[in-house]
């Protein structure tokens, strides 16, 4: 548990002091707030219905497809690039928690990211009433999508020692589980639910409409435990090359 | 202290090592010797934990390295050749987080900074970002690095590679200093630097140990024959008759290797069994001539390991 924090305070640290950042995280906020504004403001396309954040909240999560690699495309592949792995992997610490320590770091890292968004939230608050529960089951639903995102990043940023490559890696592994459900939507039976309910974006609807479903839960967290597991089996057979 | 049985490992196909099996005891200073490509890197990643043998067993003070990987890494100090640094942590930042993930508490993790910042004379590059420091010094982090735990066992892959002249003798002496408090692996190709440190030298060939001894009964052990230099005054001819008559002494090693006007060099060569040092100032006595200097000559380094590996 220890080296697990040391880990994480350690990523974190690094990860704001460098420029990296400023400029994904300026991104973010950028491309946010363009949906933002055309979600809320009525327009003759765009009629406004209701006070709610899923107008926005719900491209966010394609964003995340781009700017989780960007998070986690460093954590290992630049160990691997300064040979810092040796160190790391000659120390009396655990794999998994390398793994996880560095897992953590991303997800505050996204969250702290995220929290900026309540600007928007609060400009809601000011304007009109909404509901309450349908904005924060939504935000539980874009921290989910996004901790899941950070794991399969991970796995990508484990791959290889050349950050641009893992970026792209995680970006199209990504893609794939977002849109697997389109596939889901050609067949029919059996397949065609499978395929729907390994889809990343089929589990988010629910949130936004203020459904907390603990399946859907489970499945986000699953995915990052699953992509968690895949890293440390990744790193124990690098070990073993 | 450190105890490899019939270790092998395997790159794909390629065999990087093959069946090695040595041992070092507590408090030894150890050189790894080989040409590039002999297996050094992978023996000391083996031992350190980096990668698993591919066959064999390998413990550190009884720990087996698989089975018991935690608790064996915890002795190991680890410098590997290629110096890893988080180039965007300064000096003292990167120290304290190796120290704490190697274990050191909280309440003595500053203490134990300032101590080996002192050792490797870091004090004037403490906040210093490491991107910034040159070759030499970003050396003396990484050893910095390895000793912050005080582990009992310090392996340290070509200490002395890639950097200035002045900075190596220096790296040199650190090492030396600490090799009383731990057990030392060195590997190096650079061989009058094992031969200052080092106590016992273990020379790789080809991923096999091709010798492990003292550098004195390697010396022997290879040539069978101990040289000695004398500088003389006297006619080269008479002194080469008279010498040659020495109980030991072969004929065709005694050769003439520096004449000058006022002295000749020979160099001798005889039994190793047999010490003719006073047989010999007693020639030049009874002769009359006048001695300058009379030296044993060991056998250097160099001429132990080519010999070792070129001919096996």
């Amino acid at each position: 548990m220890k080296n697990i924090i040391l880990i994480t305070l350690k990523e974190t640290k690094t990860y704001y002091l460098s420029p990296m950042a400023y400029i994904v995280g300026a991104m973010f906020l950028g491309l946010t707030w363009l949906f933002f504004n055309t979600s809320i403001v009525p327009g003759d396309i765009n009629p406004i219905t209701e006070a709610n954040v899923r107008g926005y909240l719900d491209p966010t999560t394609l964003l995340f497809i781009i700017f989780s690699p960007l998070i986690t495309m460093r954590l290992f592949s630049e160990e691997e690039k300064l040979g810092t792995l040796e160190l790391l992997f000659t120390s009396p610490v655990k794999d998994i928690e390398i793994v996880i320590g560095k897992y953590l770091a991303s997800a505050i890292i996204l969250t702290s990211t995220l929290m900026c968004t309540f600007f928007y939230v609060l400009l809601i608050y000011l304007f009109s009433s909404p509901d309450l529960g349908p904005l924060l089951s939504a935000y539980l639903g874009i921290i989910l999508y996004g901790i899941a995102t950070l794991g399969v990043g991970l796995f990508a940023s484990s791959l290889t020692g050349n950050q641009i490559v893992s970026a792209v890696v995680g970006t199209v592994l990504l893609l794939l589980l977002s849109f697997i459900d389109s596939l889901g939507a050609m067949l029919e039976g059996l397949p065609s639910t499978v395929f729907n309910e390994m889809a990343l974006n089929y589990h988010f609807d629910d949130f936004t409409k203020g459904v907390i479903d603990v399946g859907n839960i489970i499945y986000y967290i699953s995915i990052a435990i699953l992509f968690l597991f895949f890293t440390t089996l990744n790193l124990q057979i690098r070990r073993w090359k | 202290m450190i105890e490899l049985n019939n270790i092998t490992k395997y790159y794909g196909n390629f065999p990087a090592v093959t069946d090695i099996s040595f041992k070092i005891d507590k408090g030894e200073i150890v050189g790894l010797l080989g040409p590039n490509g002999a297996g050094k890197s992978t023996t000391m990643k083996m031992i350190t934990g980096y990668m698993p043998p591919t066959s064999g067993e390998l413990s550190i003070d009884n720990y087996d390295i698989v089975q018991q990987s935690i608790e064996a890494r915890k002795k190991i100090g680890y410098l590997p050749e290629t110096v890893p640094l988080y180039t965007d942590m300064t000096v003292y930042s990167y120290i304290e987080f190796m120290g704490k993930l190697r274990g050191i508490n909280s309440k003595t993790i500053k203490n134990k900074v300032n101590n080996v910042v002192e050792i490797c004379k870091l004090g004037d590059y403490r906040n210093s970002l490491i991107s910034k420091l040159s070759k030499g010094y970003r050396q003396r982090v990484g050893i910095a690095q390895a000793i912050i735990h005080e582990p009992e066992v310090l392996i340290l892959d070509e200490p002395t590679i890639g950097i200035d002249p002045n900075q190596v003798v220096e790296t040199r002496q650190l090492i030396k200093n600490l090799s009383g408090e731990h057990t030392l692996v060195l590997s190096s190709h650079i061989l009058p630097e094992v031969s200052t440190i080092c106590e016992r030298v273990l020379i790789i060939n080809e991923g096999e140990i091709a010798a492990s001894d003292t550098i004195e009964n390697l010396s022997s052990l290879v040539s069978g024959t101990s040289k000695i230099e004398i500088d003389i005054i006297g006619s080269p001819q008479s002194v080469q008759t008279e010498i040659e008559k020495i109980d030991g002494v072969k004929a065709i090693d005694l050769w003439v290797k520096k004449s000058t006007n006022e002295f000749t060099t020979f160099s001798i060569e005889s039994d190793i069994s047999k010490d003719i040092r006073s047989e010999i100032s007693k020639t030049i006595i009874n002769n009359g001539w006048e001695l300058l200097r009379l030296e044993a000559m060991g056998m250097s380094l160099e001429d132990i390991f080519l010999k070792i590996t070129t001919t096996e």
